[in-house]
């Protein structure tokens, strides 16, 4: 992609076409740069790039065991990116998706271990709003670190990621280890504790849960008072303030409700992926989960695409590792490259 | 736990020693955000361009460390670090400052362009995680060496640390005693005002941005050329954030960085030797590694606590700047 060519489609971007149009050329083009750069990471590491992307391809979307991984590990990518999308549409920055995932999946988790003689009718709805719960209030010491004393959420959510982390890595070796257990771990969940799959396949309650909350979260962004409120405080929170609008309920909610989708993601991987607690059952979704969220434009459809996107390049990466010995780390990188480029080409769209 | 194992001298002293150098790799980075936020310019992107400066370095100094430079291998990593920093805020710069784009999510996705291209590219040429750089010896300053404590804990040290420490007289100096500092901080409060007086308010945002990212790739390689002498995914642990904190703790000003950063160091320092001694202490009151670990990031939420909803934030900060507008 050469840069006469990124200037003339962000031209393009500006003004003739439609609203629509102009929001999807340029996650389209920062993909493809993103993609193009990739080319250069792979060559430089001795590997044929085309054949490496084919091995991706492959992986992520080759066969119905593959698509069912990508669908797998799009549902807590979706998830975190909804709910950080309501938060940042507010200008409420949380990056620390990854603590209240951990945190969700420590308090889910515990519910699970602790009444492992539930039904499973009642005990995984226990455990999902107890995720949410975990995820929700951890979120909010950094909400109200931030209305109380006005300490920016963005380095106290970082903060909170390493000390959940931690925390929950403890747990899990000390008081929730596994009874007569050598490793640090909790004993696996009962059978009534893992969400219930479809169709015989690997696909779960979890992936549901995700396509129910796009519309979801779409009607709660523009069909409701409360995301009125939540956009205008992002727009410009001073107007919003002198138009009554409470900014600092709004920034908790923003927290709040961002918090409860990260540890909602933490307890379904728990209780479908890991099946009990340790201190290695992150995904990196705290950090994806932003990339999801600012790629897909902080719009429930955009979110799902980039979702399925970063999750495909994630499921790819492992296949291109497998076949070719090629870091997986490369999935992270052409991530982070894309949303630099789709930042610029907006940039360079908007710039007077 | 045996509290007479840790109140003696010789303890106290390791303490000590061992706090100066683990506070250099977050001072290194604290400062360069300084002059990058005088100017105007949030650069949240810290860690990752810590992880570039640190992978690159290492790769640097460990290729170099068996060749011919073999004698100033280290010190060639760190200059490789010193220049991939620089690469990751000219990254930053030509988003944020020409193209005007939003600086918190420029600096956040920085953090996952460092972290993911740092681990991929090591992985794919290294790998191994025994690699180790030669690391630089001890370099006694003679006759201050010779004090007794002070001489131990402060002049027998590696020669990134009394870098550092003229480093944080140079940012002063740079910053409070120079016209050119006098611009950058101009910049950094009122731009439109700058831009009449004749500076070119984009150039020293740029400049006041590679000097940032410069310090702060430097401190990635400290950490991991010079004093973890190794490299892995994580081993960053957050310094840079950390870094971002004691800005603000230190009100932008050099010299609080350096008392933050030693305190900063010191709880570092105590978690890794409170550690140390429960293994050997094994038992009575022993407290749980993690809960130790959990120091630097517990004090950072105390410091921002503390520090919180006072002011002194250079005015223009994370604003881009438009030609006409004010």
């Amino acid at each position: 992609m050469t840069q006469a060519t990124i200037e003339s489609l962000a031209h393009d971007a500006r003004k003739p076409l439609p609203g629509w149009a102009a929001h999807i050329a340029a996650p389209v083009v920062g993909g493809l740069i993103g993609l193009g750069i990739g080319v250069f990471l792979i060559v430089i590491a001795g590997a044929d790039p085309l054949a490496a992307y084919a091995v991706m391809f492959q992986g992520a979307f080759g066969g119905a065991r593959q698509i069912q991984e990508t669908i797998l590990k799009t549902a807590p990518l979706l998830i975190m990116g909804l709910g950080l999308s309501v938060a940042f549409r507010a200008r409420v920055w949380n990056i620390g998706g990854e603590g209240q995932y951990y945190m969700g999946a420590l308090v889910g988790g515990a519910i699970g271990l602790a009444f492992p003689g539930w039904p499973s009718p009642l005990l995984i709805p226990a455990m999902l709003v107890g995720g949410a719960a975990g995820g929700l209030l951890w979120a909010l010491i950094a909400g109200l670190m931030k209305v109380r004393r006005g300490v920016s959420e963005i380095i106290s959510t970082l903060m909170l990621n390493y000390i959940a982390i931690l925390f929950v890595q403890y747990m899990a070796r000390g008081p929730l280890q596994e009874p007569g257990g050598y490793l640090p771990e909790s004993a696996q969940l009962v059978a009534a504790a893992r969400l219930p799959t479809f169709f015989g396949t690997r696909i779960h309650l979890g992936v549901l849960i995700a396509l129910v909350l796009i519309p979801l979260v779409f009607a709660l962004i523009w069909s409701t008072p409360l995301g009125f409120r939540l956009r205008a405080v992002g727009e410009r929170a001073s107007v919003a303030r002198y138009a009554g609008i409470q900014v600092e309920r709004m920034i908790l909610f923003a927290l709040a409700f961002s918090g409860a989708l990260a540890g909602l993601a933490g307890i379904i991987e728990v209780s479908t992926l890991h099946t009990r607690l340790k201190g290695e059952i992150s995904g990196g979704y705290g950090f994806s989960g932003i990339l999801v969220a600012l790629l897909g434009r902080m719009h429930p459809l955009g979110v799902t695409v980039a979702a399925l996107f970063f999750a495909a390049l994630t499921i790819g990466a492992q296949s291109m590792h497998v076949v070719y010995g090629l870091p997986d780390a490369l999935a992270n990188a052409i991530q982070a490259i894309v949303v630099l480029s789709v930042l610029a080409v907006d940039a360079l769209a908007h710039r007077r | 736990m045996d509290w007479s194992l840790i109140l003696n001298w010789g303890f106290l002293i390791a303490l000590a020693t061992a706090g100066i150098t683990l506070a250099v790799p977050v001072l290194l980075a604290a400062l360069g955000e300084i002059v990058t936020e005088r100017a105007g310019v949030l650069n949240l992107g810290l860690d990752g361009v810590m992880v570039a400066g640190g992978v690159a370095g290492f790769m640097a100094a460990f290729y170099l460390q068996n060749g011919p430079l073999a004698g100033i291998s280290q010190w060639l990593g760190l200059a490789v670090g010193v220049l991939a920093g620089m690469l990751m805020g000219l990254i930053l710069a030509v988003l944020t400052i020409t193209l005007r784009a939003d600086q918190v999510v420029a600096g956040v996705t920085l953090v996952v362009l460092g972290h993911g291209v740092g681990n991929y590219l090591y992985r794919q040429n290294i790998g191994t995680l025994t690699a180790r750089t030669n690391g630089l010896p001890p370099l006694a300053l003679p006759g201050l060496n010779r004090i007794p404590v002070l001489g131990e804990i402060l002049f027998n040290k590696d020669g990134t640390v009394y870098l550092t420490a003229f480093l944080v007289f140079l940012v002063w100096f740079l910053l409070f005693r120079t016209t050119w500092g006098l611009k950058i901080r101009a910049v950094g409060e009122n731009p439109a005002a700058s831009d009449t007086s004749g500076i070119n308010v984009n150039l020293t945002r740029y400049a006041a941005t590679l000097i940032g990212t410069a310090l702060a790739g430097l401190g990635g390689a400290v950490l991991t050329v010079v004093q973890l002498r190794m490299f892995r995914e994580g081993i960053m642990g957050g310094r840079g954030w950390i870094a971002l904190a004691l800005v603000i703790f230190a009100r932008w000003r050099p010299g609080l960085a350096l008392a933050g950063a030693l305190m900063f160091g010191l709880a570092d320092a105590i978690q890794y030797r409170v550690q140390a001694l429960s293994q050997i202490e094994r038992g009575v009151g022993t407290i749980p590694y993690e809960f130790l670990l959990m120091l630097p990031y517990i004090l950072t939420i105390l410091v921002l606590l503390y520090r919180a909803g006072r002011g002194d934030a250079p005015e223009a900060l994370g604003r881009p700047y438009v030609k006409g507008s004010d």
